[in-house]
């Protein structure tokens, strides 16, 4: 018999938390590339009296998708144009993006990536002969702010030496705010309104995870930026195996799912990202495909992508389809093809590609390639290099086969869901584009609830903008949440709810536990709670089976949808039970609400938009292939937290940059 | 891929003053036991193999195994994390041996230029307080539809 019923964590939860009460003008929530941006900028703008916090969930020099490093920064415009980024943006994702946002981004992108090699981040080089030199030998070329030329591998990525880019991104981000100012191992996970103001942010509510203590912070206004959303859908692995997601497996949901709740407008919740990477390790597969001109074969070991076939199918999504480069989505509906037609595994011809380069190089230059693709792997995706080396894979002599994933939730990869947020107050903007606060001025990046601003993944309809861009968005948002409280000066934040209610809302999991826990002889079993690992299993069985997930080959229909409904309902009535024993779980219970909550409006705008507009990512089988007549707009969703509905609604696309 | 911590190696951290595993994992993994003060992955299957326990245990207590659905056993990569390179050691199941090393950062530890003296001028204009410095001008879209 299991007894006593300890709670698994060291940590254990009690009843009675001590409550931290704090008030500050600007608040950023997150600690990850964004947030370091908004960091770093702030107190270039800000007055010396103005009172800034920041709270992330984990440690800033290890968190949010950069913890493990990069291998390439995939956006630097350099000797491009904007509206050229703005093309490649569009194309990958289908028509439908905000061309204010990706422009104004493609504006100032650059400067944090200068601002990283200056912090020390490792660049390679180009040498005047065309050769690649690593970010440490390629100091003699000068810095790309000076004029070097960096190694490109498409038309926007560079690559970089990056195992310890966030750290050092985070060290600028701690110098510049001041170790005072932050708060690590606080997770926020409510957004409160103000009691007076209509529709005007006012603070926050969190946990500490390594003390019993509750935070309620009063703020003017706010950034927040918490990533994406992994582990929403049954993962591929389902032992062990899960922690292994592509994106990082802590990015809860928790920027959508607040920011909703508050009764901020999310925009193209519809797009998800399934990204088609090696097998099980899921390491990357760029630099496969356009450093090394790697192919991609099926069963049959044919190169399926280049064949008449390949050509043809991509014809009806024209222009996307047609166009130089293959949209994301597209490449995905090429490999499932495949796979459905019973001509699999696909496999990455690594051994075609090495060999091909081989030919024009000497040993050492081989040698070193050899280097550069294990260094792929080692930088951002360690465990794939072990995969590797425990399946005796050397990839000169051994293929290794890819396999699209569970779909994920992001908006600063190759995905555009999130909130929809006010583009800058210039006149080439359309008006539509603009959000206009109470006081009818214009803030960039502003959700539609005053004082609520958001970045990286959180923006929505504007992929793309990886690393480096929600660095740079993350800055962008400080200069505004600056001018929003000059401009606001006389506003100060009242809570509607008292000290306690917030307590009972934020603690109830350990309530519920400590209420419970003594009915049985196992912690884990009782029939009046849940512990937060159950639901997460059940979501991502729901989402596996009806919401497109790869059990169906991404499929779905109105009638599956219709069931997923049911069943998300009766898993927000069982959130209730659920139950926390210690601090960890009860970070847990926080991440799974969030969870449903963003799973919710994913389903909600796939069962609104009736067509497919991103085949490869999902299907919605009622509504096959793409209806530019009907569906050429975005899809904005908003919740009322006061009446609880939903309202889901068509959003004007407007088109800026020629074709 | 879960980390494991040794026995023997662990100290629970007891000379400094946070235990660098629980203080750095991304997910709230790496946790105390106080007794043993002995470290420990409580939640091994959400483990993103992320690797920065393994690289910032001060006596190398903490390794990784495959993820037991997929990995097959055998094998083992090992970082040694220095202030400019990082050196790791990768052991095939077969035997076969690579090492690699890579550059990490170009400057010192802690000499990241936080700009603390920089202040902007325009708080109404759109430029970030360095590209106001550097005198940059703001894009406008040219190529209109």
């Amino acid at each position: 018999m299991a007894l006593p019923n300890k709670p698994k964590g060291e940590l254990k939860a009690v009843r009675d938390p001590e409550v931290v009460e704090k008030e500050v003008d600007i608040l950023i929530v997150g600690g990850g590339m964004a947030a370091c941006g908004t960091a770093f900028e702030i107190k270039k703008w800000a007055s010396d009296d103005t009172k800034i916090l920041l709270c992330d969930k984990a440690s800033m020099d290890r968190s949010g998708a950069v913890a493990q490093g990069l291998s390439a920064i995939n956006t630097y415009i350099g000797d491009n144009s904007p509206e050229d980024y703005v093309r490649m943006v569009r194309n990958d994702l289908m028509g439908i993006v905000r061309e204010d946002l990706i422009f104004d981004l493609g504006n100032h992108v650059d400067d944090s990536v200068h601002l990283f090699e200056e912090w020390g981040l490792p660049i390679w080089k180009k040498t005047d002969d065309g050769k690649n030199l690593d970010g440490k030998k390629g100091l003699k070329q000068g810095s790309l702010k000076s004029g070097a030329a960096p190694v490109r591998t498409g038309k926007w990525q560079i690559m970089i030496n990056g195992e310890s880019y966030k750290r050092i991104v985070a060290e600028a981000a701690k110098l510049a705010l001041g170790e005072d100012n932050i708060l690590e191992r606080v997770f926020i996970v409510e957004l409160l309104l103000d009691a007076n103001k209509e529709n005007q942010i006012a603070g926050a509510v969190g946990i500490s995870v390594r003390e019993n203590k509750v935070y309620i912070i009063k703020c003017k206004t706010m950034m927040v930026a918490c990533g994406g959303a992994v582990n929403i859908y049954q993962p591929r692995s389902v032992g062990e195996g899960k922690g292994r997601a592509w994106y990082p497996v802590w990015n809860a949901g928790s920027t959508y799912t607040m920011c909703m709740k508050v009764g901020a407008e999310l925009s193209m919740m519809e797009n998800r990202f399934t990204p088609a990477r090696f097998k099980d390790g899921y390491g990357p597969v760029g630099a496969w495909f356009l450093l090394f001109k790697a192919k991609t074969l099926n069963g049959l070991g044919e190169p399926y992508a280049s064949s008449d076939a390949a050509a043809a199918e991509l014809e009806k999504y024209a222009p996307y389809g047609t166009a130089a480069i293959t949209p994301t989505c597209l490449r995905n509906h090429l490999m499932l093809f495949e796979m459905k037609e019973g001509r699999g595994p696909i496999t990455m011809d690594t051994v075609t590609a090495l060999a091909e380069l081989g030919k024009t190089m000497s040993k050492k230059e081989l040698k070193h390639l050899e280097s550069e693709a294990w260094e792929d792997f080692l930088d951002m995706t360690c465990g794939q290099a072990n995969l590797w080396c425990a399946t005796n894979t050397e990839p000169e002599k051994k293929t290794s086969e890819i396999m699209p994933t569970e779909p994920y939730l992001l908006g600063s990869h190759s995905g555009c869901c999130g909130l929809w947020t006010s583009g800058p107050d210039f006149d080439w903007v359309p008006e539509s584009y603009k959000i206009k606060a109470a006081n009818g001025k214009i803030y960039n990046r502003m959700t539609t609830v005053d004082g609520l601003f958001t970045a990286g993944d959180g923006v929505g309809c504007s992929g793309h903008k990886f690393s480096s861009g929600s660095h740079a968005e993350g800055r962008m948002t400080a200069k505004c949440m600056v001018r929003y409280c000059r401009d606001n000066a006389d506003f100060t934040p009242v809570l509607a709810q008292s000290n306690q209610e917030l307590v009972d809302m934020v603690y109830k999991p350990v309530h519920v536990y400590l209420d419970n826990c003594d009915l049985t002889t196992a912690a884990d079993i009782n029939p009046n709670y849940l512990k937060p690992d159950g639901m997460a299993m059940r979501l991502m069985k729901a989402t596996h089976e009806y919401g497109a997930g790869t059990a169906t080959f991404y499929q779905t229909s109105s009638k599956s949808l219709e069931v997923i409904m049911d069943l998300l309902q009766t898993m927000r009535e069982d959130c209730e039970k659920l139950a926390a024993g210690d601090l960890h779980e009860l970070m847990r219970c926080w991440e799974i609400l969030h969870r449903i909550w963003t799973v919710e409006a994913h389903l909600r705008h796939i069962q609104f938009r009736k067509e497919t507009r991103y085949p490869g990512f999902y299907y919605q089988s009622d509504y096959p292939g793409q209806d530019d007549e009907n569906w050429f707009c975005f899809v904005n969703s908003k919740y009322d937290p006061k009446a609880k509905t939903w309202d889901i609604k068509k959003q004007d696309y407007i088109k800026i940059i020629s074709d | 891929m879960p980390s494991y911590v040794l026995q023997e190696k662990c100290d629970g951290c007891k000379g400094g003053d946070k235990t660098a595993c629980m203080y750095i994992c991304p997910n709230d993994l790496m946790v105390l036991e106080p007794n043993e003060m002995k470290a420990y992955n409580q939640e091994p299957d959400q483990c993103w193999e992320c690797f920065s326990c393994v690289k910032i245990c001060p006596t190398q207590a903490i390794e990784v195994r495959g993820y037991s659905d997929f990995v097959p056993l055998g094998s083992s990569i090992m970082p040694m994390l220095g202030t400019e390179d990082v050196m790791w050691t990768c052991k095939f199941r077969n035997g076969l041996i690579k090492r690699f090393k890579f550059p990490i950062r170009t400057t010192p530890e802690g000499a990241a230029n936080a700009y603390p003296e920089l202040k902007g001028k325009d708080l109404d204009s759109e430029l970030l307080s360095t590209e106001e410095a550097d005198g940059m001008t703001l894009k406008v879209p040219t190529e209109l539809a």
